[in-house]
């Protein structure tokens, strides 16, 4: 939570320097934040290659297991079509990449913002910050009435850092282990599938 | 964009021939800290000089959080359906 507080910092005071022209506008006009950008990717992949829950859980893969990050994806992908159905501002594509980012929200806003701009970048932060929020706040509640792997669910890319202390307490530390493995799966997915969905859907 | 999964899939075999040096890990851990905060002002920065984005605030801010409810409302349903089918002791 406290992670999260102090990236909203920095979002705001960007805005505010943004509002009141804090500094040079040149700093928009080049494109430093693509070259951010590919630092972050590689230094998320050196995050994800030396994790060492990540390497042992590979080996504790079966079919079932996999079950769970795949429910995630397919349940966020229905959940986000239904609300597709009921608005009339945003496309299908743009839904779907938001949806992909699974909590994720500090890559994913950042990946749909170079890709499809700024206004959908910030959809992208504010959808997947609630999603952390709501995790954090109603895991309980998921638990008693939809199962031990509701709040993995709900929490997505999430679950295996952020939000797992909170999933831990209400499922048992068995299913902590299958938290973190769904977390890892939806975490390495996240740019894959935001690329993968934009990609199709400019063919 | 594709520039982006090949950095970061190289970042990953980095990090697996690296994974036992704790300094590095530490190092990178901060450092991605710090990539995600300038980032993350730097779209607000952009935000911050987008009138389009100012106006619409709000309800901006409604459709994220109607997408996300329903986003989560239907991977719990999945979930709880895979719970039953594949997990569920009985």
């Amino acid at each position: 939570m406290k992670g999260s507080l102090i990236i909203l910092a920095f979002f705001v005071i960007g805005i505010i320097a943004g509002i009141y022209e804090l500094l040079p506008l040149q700093l928009l006009q080049n494109d430093y934040s693509l070259y951010a950008l590919y630092l972050l990717m590689f230094l998320v992949g050196i995050g994800i290659g030396s994790n060492k829950n990540a390497l042992n859980l590979i080996k504790e893969v079966n079919l079932k297991i996999l079950l769970v990050p795949f429910s995630v994806i397919i349940g966020t992908y229905i959940g986000v079509s239904a609300f597709f159905l009921i608005q009339d501002n945003l496309k299908i594509s743009d839904l779907l990449a938001i949806g992909s980012g699974f909590g994720y929200y500090s890559l994913s806003s950042i990946l749909i913002s170079e890709i499809a701009g700024d206004t959908l970048g910030v959809i992208a932060l504010l959808s997947n910050i609630t999603r952390e929020i709501i995790t954090l706040l109603l895991t309980p509640v998921f638990v008693r009435y939809f199962g031990k792997l509701a709040p993995i669910a709900s929490g997505g890319a999430t679950a295996m850092d952020t939000t797992l202390p909170v999933i831990t307490k209400y499922i048992g530390s068995d299913y902590a282990i299958i938290s973190v493995f769904s977390g890892v799966v939806l975490t390495i997915l996240v740019p894959i599938l935001i690329e993968l969905i934009y990609f199709v859907s400019n063919l | 964009m594709i520039t982006v999964l090949l950095l970061m899939s190289f970042g990953i075999f980095i990090g697996w021939i690296f994974h036992a040096r704790e300094k590095f890990l530490t190092l990178t851990g901060k450092l991605t800290n710090w990539a995600i905060y300038l980032l993350l002002f730097l779209l607000g920065l952009s935000v911050g000089t987008n009138d389009k984005i100012l106006s619409n605030f709000d309800k901006i801010g409604w459709q994220a959080i109607s997408l996300t409810v329903f986003a989560v409302i239907g991977s719990i349903l999945m979930a709880w359906l895979t719970y039953n089918l594949f997990f569920k002791k009985r």
